[in-house]
């Protein structure tokens, strides 16, 4: 029997698993220098050739270069704020579910304040004014975009703590660490591996918003949504200096999508 | 149904509340000095000072948040540094543009979504449902300003038949409109493709068939009544973060919306307007999260009684 989420998944996990093979060997893939004028296309975007596959930009740095290189500062940027954001979220749902009242009654309703904030708005704010720099930026994102994670962790350890095994557990003397770290925490692991998956897809989405909107990782830096941005002068004579970069993003984004979607469907389907 | 209201209400008033905080706290208290930010790096002690006390800056923080909100909550947010005008006058002038275009690329991406969702539930399954999954997750991982930049150039510059950008009769609104209702489709796509699937399932269904309903008349008037709630959830809540202006599209198109408001406030440091933004996008989410609750007790009497 065929199976699409199992389809899914392994491509999503090739997808994924290029882009990190690509970050992590940018130097030894890219064929030109990504901060060096390598043509004399100074002012005038050259088009895709047999030496710049992917064309270059005004300054005569070589496109695809730069999309490779940029694929260091993606990765680490989105996986380093998809950490941030996990940790906030599953400790905040797990607490939350774990222990009630007054202690679930206060964090859910800081989940529903900041359920409430504009994530990008708040973001930009808060880098503008912390002004840009690499763990400011993650940091940042990571702050933003905890809330669903913490209300989806939220409900699942609510209902698992009051299953027998648990209610086992504390009878025998557990403390509320153990048991949350051995008993609550292992079952909940499928979920946040779902939920870091599709949440590095909001990462990566947030960062390339952000570096669009020139709050990202300062230049000279590669970065995907700032080359699109610095593209779009140049889009009348130089489309393609703005499509790469961005088919970049989508590449990097749908394999997280992918991943973890794949990942979920196969694991409802069995349950 | 009154009580539960009176209870939505409470909660939303709440919910503002602590926004304002936050918003108050990351404005005033992380920078140095606001009035630094406001007088400029180079500026005199002397007009540093004075500019403190005019806005009132040498005042204990919590009579400034108090001040903030009591302004807040008869509907004056303050003026602009940059712009020396009302915020709330500012907000209000560039809602038209924005309300437009939310109110088309919300049509737009219900229509769209509803579309593929009911297509993808009729060939459950099959490759034609495959294929809208993998279109939908394609669409869901665009980034919006690529998106739109794609759409300008290919609607704006190689076809000609639009404009590059800017607000200027009903042409100008179609490539933003399908910019900010594409990736919302695909969302809302697969979230009904779910419901129907779940809802497809169910014994008054499959009742209804028994009868002798037409599959398409069970899916339209049986099965979409009950898939389609959880949609209003979201598409409420999603219309609110359109109207409360999108900087990405809006930056993309020129649009002269509140979106680029923020933007600029964002730019310039400008904290009474930055804070403004934040609030009145807090506000319309925060009314937004009431009306879908209500709307919802309203629809689906289940709810309505359980909370009587």
């Amino acid at each position: 029997m065929r199976s699409p989420a199992g389809a899914m998944e392994l491509i999503g996990a090739l997808m994924v698993g290029s882009l990190l093979l690509i970050a992590l060997l940018a130097p030894q893939l890219a064929p030109h220098d990504p901060a060096r004028a390598v043509a004399d296309s100074f002012g005038d975007p050259a088009a895709p050739s047999v030496s710049f596959p992917l064309g270059t930009d005004e300054l005569g740095r070589d496109v695809l270069s730069r999309i490779i290189y940029g694929a260091r500062v993606s990765a680490t940027v989105g996986l380093a704020a998809m950490t941030v954001m996990m940790t906030i979220g599953v400790a905040i749902g797990l607490a939350s579910g774990f222990f009630g009242g007054a202690i679930d009654f206060a964090l859910m309703r800081l989940t529903d304040v900041m359920l409430a904030l504009p994530a990008l708005l708040l973001a930009m704010a808060m880098v503008a004014i912390l002004s840009p720099s690499l763990f400011g930026i993650l940091l940042v994102i990571g702050l933003v975009s905890w809330t669903s994670v913490a209300r989806v962790i939220r409900a699942e350890t609510l209902s698992l703590s009051q299953r027998d095994f648990v209610t086992a557990a504390r009878s025998l003397g557990a403390s509320p660490l153990r048991l949350i770290t051995h008993h609550v925490m292992p079952n909940v692991i499928p979920t946040i591996i779902v939920m870091a998956a599709l949440g590095t897809s909001t990462t990566l989405l947030l960062d390339a918003g952000l570096s669009f909107l020139g709050l990202g990782v300062p230049p000279p830096t590669p970065s995907w949504g700032r080359m699109v941005e610095e593209s779009t002068i140049y889009f009348r004579t130089a489309p393609w200096m703005a499509a790469f970069p961005g088919l970049a993003i989508l590449y990097a984004v749908l394999g997280f999508n992918l991943l973890g979607y794949g990942f979920l469907r196969r694991h409802s389907r069995r349950a | 149904m009154l009580n539960y209201l009176a209870r939505r209400l409470a909660f939303g008033a709440a919910v503002l509340i602590g926004t304002s905080l936050i918003t108050f706290l990351i404005a005033f208290v992380v920078p140095a000095d606001p009035a630094v930010t406001i007088a400029g790096a180079k500026a005199d002690p002397q007009t540093i000072a004075l500019i403190r006390s005019q806005y009132g800056l040498d005042r204990p923080l919590y009579v400034q948040y108090w001040r903030y909100a009591e302004r807040a909550a008869h509907g004056d947010l303050g003026r602009s540094f940059v712009r020396r005008q009302s915020v709330t006058r500012l907000i209000v002038d560039r809602l038209p543009a924005t309300a437009l275009l939310a109110v088309s690329a919300m049509a737009a991406s219900l229509v769209i979504g509803i579309a593929m969702g009911v297509t993808a539930a009729a060939y459950n399954g099959r490759p034609v449902d495959d294929a809208l999954l993998i279109l939908a997750l394609t669409l869901v991982s665009m980034p919006v300003f690529w998106l739109g930049t794609m759409l300008l150039v290919t609607g704006g510059l190689y076809f000609k038949s639009f404009p590059l950008g800017g607000l200027a009769g009903p042409k100008s609104l179609v490539l933003p409109t399908l910019t900010l209702a594409l990736g919302s489709a695909g969302y809302y796509s697969r979230i009904l493709h779910n419901n129907l699937a779940e809802v497809l399932g169910q014994d008054y269904i499959r009742t209804a068939r028994g009868k002798g309903v037409s599959r398409r008349e069970t899916m339209t008037r049986h099965a979409m009544a009950n898939a389609l709630l959880p949609l209003i959830t979201l598409a409420g809540l999603d219309f609110a973060g359109l109207l409360s202006g999108v900087v990405l599209t809006e930056t993309v198109f020129n649009w002269p919306g509140i979106g680029r408001l923020a933007f600029e406030a964002i730019f310039n440091l400008d904290i009474p307007l930055i804070m403004g933004t934040v609030m009145f996008s807090a506000f319309l989410i925060v009314v937004a999260n009431v009306a879908v609750d209500l709307l919802y007790a309203w629809l689906d009497p289940r709810i309505r009684l359980e909370s009587a």
